[in-house]
């Protein structure tokens, strides 16, 4: 979230799309409920279900799954076809006057530089215009068009390219009514004023597509037409899933990045100067922040947290120990490789991947090919038991898989202490309660004892780089149970030898073995070590502040800056310069986040500016990224700098509908599809029904199957379909019904139900078949399918999360 | 502290007179149905609480889970999808005991102190002194007490009588994520719902109003309803609810025959809801009642 | 009961001594209307917060005993935070029932192994557990580990070994599992951020 929860309660409008707020977050919904009630907001649901929050919408509008970017590039080109946009703020705070490339060019649904066979994009065209280096300085600038004229700048572009998303266009690709459709737009149109916000809450229902990051990008494109970044009550919320998955994303458990979002080096940066400086970026416009260029600062320091002396300016900072990667490690490559019999040992930490990850019979054989899997988990997971029949539910040989299994009883979080990020960025301290049953542990001793085991062994019997190993820092006072409060105090950072002020190096800022007060006084010279530059801070010399208590709220925005504590520098409104204009002054007072007082940036949150940067010295907004401003146009995305509609890998229509005549525009053409996957995709003659899962208020993912409570209010697994389905299906309301893709089947029971609308896809009739995913063959819920049994092994190209949410398949009563 | 209910104003059965000098504040749980996204976090927070755990069913093809009120279900929610001008709407109505100024259970109840009205409205089963006849289930205009197959006693919600005793919310009160459930005194309540009502008139909703059915005298739980003029559309909320004609019929027989043989023939035949065979009235049971009617 | 009941009126700090209550006119065999008794009394109250979606809501902990020597902490209810500014106490279906996931009969309560090709599970000690594990890593680093790539550049890595992260663990657990990770060498992980 750019913003957080209790944000929500300023907005004048939530839109509600690709998620589902009030059955998956009931308690963050709240604040769409107060917005209601003391703001009179209103409450816009788009989804192709009447869902449990278009139950308490001012208006729903139905849409079919896999058709978003359909919808909201219609929505752009309402707001630019009405001029219905924040004038100052896209010319100022957006790269629209910016000149691109003359070279680039968008044809008949591809994007220049496409390589059909490796399935990528050279992205060379996709770059700005340059002004010649200066001969003294180097510096070079990218080429504005203030007036917004030229026809390559960003803005003609975007103009251009959603000219196409013409709302009859968009009623044909989405099933949207068209009155429906309009009757959006014109509700998002009301907040381009200065003084309206729009929010957007949005989850898994944008993000697991083959097209995931760009229906967000798409939306990021409306939210800054609109100037609604940085405002209260504004800004691109993502609403993420579990307790702590902001948190550990943040500490970046990722083959391709280290903690903090720092890219790992990967074979082609040889030596530690070329990693360095190639991603520590030049600023593109005079005088902006750049912030990433304090890359060396936050790498360094990452280097010494974790290798002590060990790292120094001699070796490098023991850059040659960090592996160097050679692909892609996500989810989905890891079982791709697993199953190609390439992964000999895993371990699953509080993850359940039979379950959770797409095609349960490809990872199933993924897991029998492992020489030894462990899981830790708090509860017996369906993944532990992959090798054990449980009649259909799991058809598997237990004699013929001969893959070791460990299971490992793990703390639950009463039993613990520690801190959890929330989607709104603010880590919070919580308290353990009890011991865990039985000889449950807690998995900071799990994995600290088993690395105790093995430094011990490599220590006895050496083995193959033993060094980072053997210098890995660990200064806990148990080796075997680091404590949460060491480990939370390593990641905000430390000075190690006294830091001194930039601005008068005599002055000592931060004594040595002191804790930090913040990223701003890392060094890239060894001064320093912080274990995550973003959670810089966190635990300064005045304790723990993520374990602050005191939700006093004197502004009545519901920032609480005293309540825990929030990344980065318990900021709680990301690009909040944005919220005022070039002057500094409030684009709504009523809704202050910060301002320029005459001689500082001050208000009501952290300003995300320096503080002392006048508004006359036009320092940008959008401080991360080196133009310093918002990317209406984004060449780091890999299908394109404009998002584009492309059909879900399985469709039910032959064609792209904006690119009839190119077969090689039908799905997104930068995808990553392995082999013998691609083969498995159904065709709609066979799966003639649009299939979207998604989860039930009443369970969490397949924990709560496990909870007696939650079994009792949704006991047994089922489907939902439409009515008009059901009757030519001949199902009635509580049938058995079979549902199949070309991966696999699953039985259930059958809804049938006035919200799930049939709707008109170019000319013809299309339903939806909704199915919940809570079940498995292990829990107190009786034994169901594992709806992933179903769903296609391919994923979004930027981020490759699966495209569970649209696909393929056909019903019938079993 | 006003909100305590050890006042008590009247007791099943007993003649003796209730304590009158103490002065409490009646409170109220108000449901805002145009809020409640019926995620069943008050059927949990509900069992949670009260230590009752109902049994895993199966799905019969709607959401409501467990499908009606049990002895170990005490509130559940009631899913109806209407189409309203046009325009789908999807009525979710918590259901649940209403707790009645004047209470068909207890009216209806032969067994000395097994219904309990408090000062501040509650209306609370001890289920030590019930005798399982069922009559409860009858007296009630909203069929809400269910009887246990287990102990042959009646349950139902308590408002967490014990949570109100102490100062603090009933536990789904205090649970509900979009503050659909809200609880307070019975003014505040009102005052709240006419505030809803107007947000809800503005976003087009002309019928909208406050369910508080005078035919039981008003309710401690009441409803803000988009459509107040049809309850039935939630899921067959009564219109117009009043005590059963059975148990005044009943008081007025009984008063003048008050036999056993009344009470295990004629009675029983009339209290048809029973579900398990009652435990029999006694003789002492029956003159109880009979002081009682005779006042 | 009349213990209950004296519990009742200590908390309500009604005054009333045990021996009141039959100045009240009420003798003990007859019905009594008195409310069940407040729980939490002197329960034991700690802070922490819903492991499920992330709002991250507060939640209050109590547990039995008041953390004296002898008196073992059980876990017997749970209910939302006021203080906490998300949430303001209230608490989902899932939130509001976390009692029976602590409680689940499906907890794992010691280290399991299942041999290869065997249809069951074997408890084992948490040394043989991690030792036999820590053995077939080490084997298998060592064994597949990639010190140069073809052209000759370091890359330190070990392919081979895979690790999926927990989400909801908490930040301490995942910083300290990417260290350890990284210094193995490991570049086959992820977490369900993805998923």
């Amino acid at each position: 979230m750019t913003n957080h929860w209790v944000d929500i309660k300023n907005a004048d409008l939530v839109l509600i799309m690709g998620g589902n707020a009030a059955e998956a977050h009931p308690c963050g919904f709240k604040w769409v409920i107060e917005a209601k009630k003391d703001r009179k907001a209103k409450l816009v649901t788009v989804d192709p279900r009447f869902t449990r929050s278009a139950a308490v919408s001012d208006f729903y509008a139905p849409v079919r799954a896999g058709s978003d970017i359909a919808f909201l590039g219609g929505v752009v080109n309402y707001l630019l076809e009405k001029d219905k946009i924040h004038h100052d703020y896209v010319k100022n705070y957006t790269n629209a006057g910016f000149l691109i490339n003359p070279d680039y060019k968008f044809e008949d649904g591809l994007f220049s530089g496409y390589n059909p066979e490796k399935r990528n994009y050279a992205k060379a065209t996709w770059g700005y215009q340059m002004t010649e280096a200066d001969k003294k300085t180097g510096e070079s600038w990218v080429k504005v068009d203030p007036t917004l004229q030229d026809p390559n700048c960003a803005f003609q572009l975007l103009k251009k390219h959603y000219s196409r998303y013409t709302p009859d266009m968009v009623s044909k690709v989405t099933g949207t009514p068209k009155e429906a459709f309009l009757k959006v737009c014109e509700m998002i149109a009301e907040t381009a004023a200065a003084d309206k916000t729009m929010t957007i809450l949005y989850a898994l229902g944008w993000t697991q597509h083959s097209v995931g990051s760009q229906n967000i990008r798409t939306m990021a494109i409306i939210q800054t037409l609109l100037g609604n970044m940085g405002m209260a009550g504004g800004g691109i919320n993502a609403l993420r899933g579990h307790a702590n998955v902001q948190g550990i994303t943040d500490m970046c458990l990722f083959g391709a990045n280290l903690p903090g979002y720092i890219a790992s080096p990967t074979e082609a940066d040889v030596d530690r100067k070329t990693y360095v400086e190639k991603r520590t970026p030049k600023a593109l416009r005079p005088g902006q922040m750049n912030f990433a260029q304090n890359f060396p600062k936050w790498f360094t320091s990452l280097q010494k947290a974790w290798y002590g002396n060990a790292a120094t300016d001699k070796n490098d900072f023991a850059y040659e120990w960090l592996p160097k990667i050679d692909g892609a490690y996500d989810t989905l490559a890891i079982f791709e490789k697993m199953h190609q019999g390439k992964i000999n040992g895993f371990v699953c930490q509080g993850f359940n991947p039979l379950a959770s990850v797409s095609n349960k019979k490809k990872v199933g054989d993924a897991l029998a090919k492992l020489k030894y899997l462990v899981v830790i988990d708090p509860l017996a997971t369906d993944t532990s038991e992959f090798w054990k029949n449980h009649g259909e539910f799991n058809e598997v040989d237990a004699s013929k898989i001969a893959t070791e299994v460990f299971r490992l009883p793990a703390d639950c979080f009463a039993e613990d202490t520690g801190s959890f990020t929330n989607s709104g960025r603010v880590i919070q301290w919580h308290w353990k309660a009890a011991d865990g049953p039985g000889e449950s542990k807690g998995d900071i001793e799990i994995i600290a004892t088993l690395f105790q085991k093995l430094k011990a062994m490599y220590a006895k019997d050496g083995g193959k780089l033993p060094d980072p190993i053997m210098n890995l820092t660990w200064a806990h006072r148990i080796p075997t149970k680091p404590s949460s409060a060491e480990l939370l105090m390593e990641i905000s950072g430390k000075a190690l030898g006294d830091v001194f002020d930039p601005k008068d190096k005599t002055k000592v800022i931060a004594k040595a073995g002191e804790q930090l007060a913040g990223f701003a006084q890392l060094r890239d010279d060894g001064s320093t070590s912080c274990g995550n530059w973003i959670y810089g801070g966190c635990w300064s010399q005045a304790g723990n502040l993520t374990a602050r208590r005191d939700n006093a709220d004197p502004s009545g925005l519901g920032q609480t800056l005293l309540w825990g504590f929030a990344w980065p520098a318990n900021r709680r409104i990301i690009y909040n310069r944005a919220s005022c204009d070039l002057a500094g002054k409030p684009w709504d007072p009523k809704r202050t986040v910060i301002r320029w007082t005459g001689t500082a940036w001050a208000g009501n949150d952290i300003p995300d500016m320096r503080p002392d940067a006048a508004p006359d010295e036009n320092v940008m907004p959008f401080i991360m990224t080196p133009e310093g401003v918002a990317r209406l146009f984004a060449p780091g995305m890999a299908e394109g700098p404009f998002p584009e509609h492309y059909e879900p890998f399985e469709t039910p229509l032959d064609k792209n509908p904006f690119h009839p005549g190119n077969p090689k525009a039908l799905n997104n053409p930068a995808a990553r599809v392995y082999k013998g996957d691609m083969e498995v995709f159904g065709k709609a003659k066979d799966f003639p029904y649009v299939c979207t899962t998604y989860r039930l208020v009443e369970h969490f993912h397949f924990w709560t199957k496990h909870a007696k409570i939650n079994a009792v209010l949704q006991p047994e697994q089922f489907v939902e379909i439409g009515e008009e389905l059901a009757r030519e299906k001949g199902i009635a309301n509580g049938d058995r019904v079979k549902v199949r893709s070309n991966r696999g089947f699953i039985k259930a029971v059958a809804v049938v139900t006035k919200r799930i609308p049939t709707l008109m896809i170019d000319g013809k009739k299309t339903h939806t078949v909704g199915i919940p995913i809570h079940w498995g063959f292990k829990g107190l819920t009786k034994p169901g399918f594992i709806t992933n049994t179903l769903t296609p092994y391919v994923g979004d190209a930027n981020s490759q999360t699966p495209e569970f949410k649209a696909f393929l398949v056909n019903i019938e009563k079993a | 502290m006003a909100l305590q209910s050890l006042d008590i104003a009247r007791r099943s059965a007993t003649t003796t007179p209730a304590p009158g000098v103490r002065q409490t504040t009646e409170v109220a749980k108000l449901i805002d149905v145009s809020t409640c996204i019926g995620c069943k976090a008050c059927q949990v927070a509900c069992m949670e609480w009260n230590d009752v755990r109902d049994d895993v069913g199966s799905c019969t093809g709607i959401y409501d889970n467990p499908v009606d009120l049990t002895a170990k279900s005490w509130t559940v929610m009631r899913y109806a999808e209407v189409e309203e001008k046009g325009r789908l709407e999807w009525l979710i109505r918590k259901d649940g005991c209403m707790h009645c100024a004047d209470p068909g259970c207890l009216k209806a109840c032969p067994a000395p102190g097994a219904i309990i009205q408090y000062a501040n409205g509650i209306v609370d089963f001890h289920q030590e002194n019930c005798i399982g006849c069922g009559y409860c289930i009858t007296g009630c205009p909203f069929n809400v007490p269910r009887i246990s197959k287990e102990d042959s006693k009646a349950y139902k919600c308590t408002l967490c009588s014990d949570r109100v005793a102490v100062g603090q919310a009933p536990a789904c009160a205090k649970a509900c994520p979009t503050g659909a459930i809200q609880f307070g005194s019975k003014e505040q309540m009102k005052d709240y719902a006419a505030k809803r009502v107007v947000d809800l008139k503005m976003r087009g909703y002309d019928k909208v109003g406050l369910y508080d059915p005078q035919g039981v005298g008003g309710t401690h739980v009441m409803y803000v309803l988009h459509h107040a003029d049809r309850p039935e559309l939630y899921k067959g909320l009564a219109a117009d609810p009043g005590i059963s004609p059975l148990v005044s019929l009943w008081k007025g027989i009984a008063k003048p025959v008050a036999t056993v043989a009344m009470a295990a023939v004629a009675l029983g035949s009339l209290f048809h809801y029973v579900m398990k065979g009652p435990n029999e009235v006694s003789k002492e049971l029956e003159d109880e009642m009979e002081k009682e009617d005779a006042k | 009961m009349q213990v209950s009941r004296r519990q009742f009126f200590k908390i309500c700090g009604a005054g009333l001594s045990g021996s009141s209550i039959a100045l009240m006119g009420y003798s003990p065999t007859s019905a009594l209307a008195e409310v069940r008794s407040y729980k939490l009394a002197h329960a034991t109250e700690t802070r922490n917060m819903c492991p499920y979606c992330s709002v991250s809501c507060g939640v209050l902990i109590y547990t039995t005993g008041d953390k004296s020597k002898n008196a073992k902490a059980d876990i017997i209810h749970i209910e939302g935070d006021p203080d906490n500014p998300v949430n303001r106490g209230t608490l989902c279906p899932k939130g509001a029932g976390l009692l029976d996931m602590v409680k689940s009969p499906n907890r794992l309560k010691f280290p399991e192994v299942r041999e290869p090709g065997s249809n069951e599970w074997k408890r084992i000690s948490w040394d043989d557990a991690l030792t036999r594990i820590a053995k077939h890593m080490k084997a298998d680093r060592d064994a597949n580990f990639i010190e140069k790539n073809a052209a000759g550049v370091t890359v330190n890595r070990w392919p081979t070994f895979g690790f999926l992260a927990s989400s909801a663990a908490n930040n301490e657990t995942g910083y300290l599992s990417h260290k350890v990770l990284r210094s193995l060498g490991a570049v086959a992980f992820d977490t369900q951020a993805r998923i």
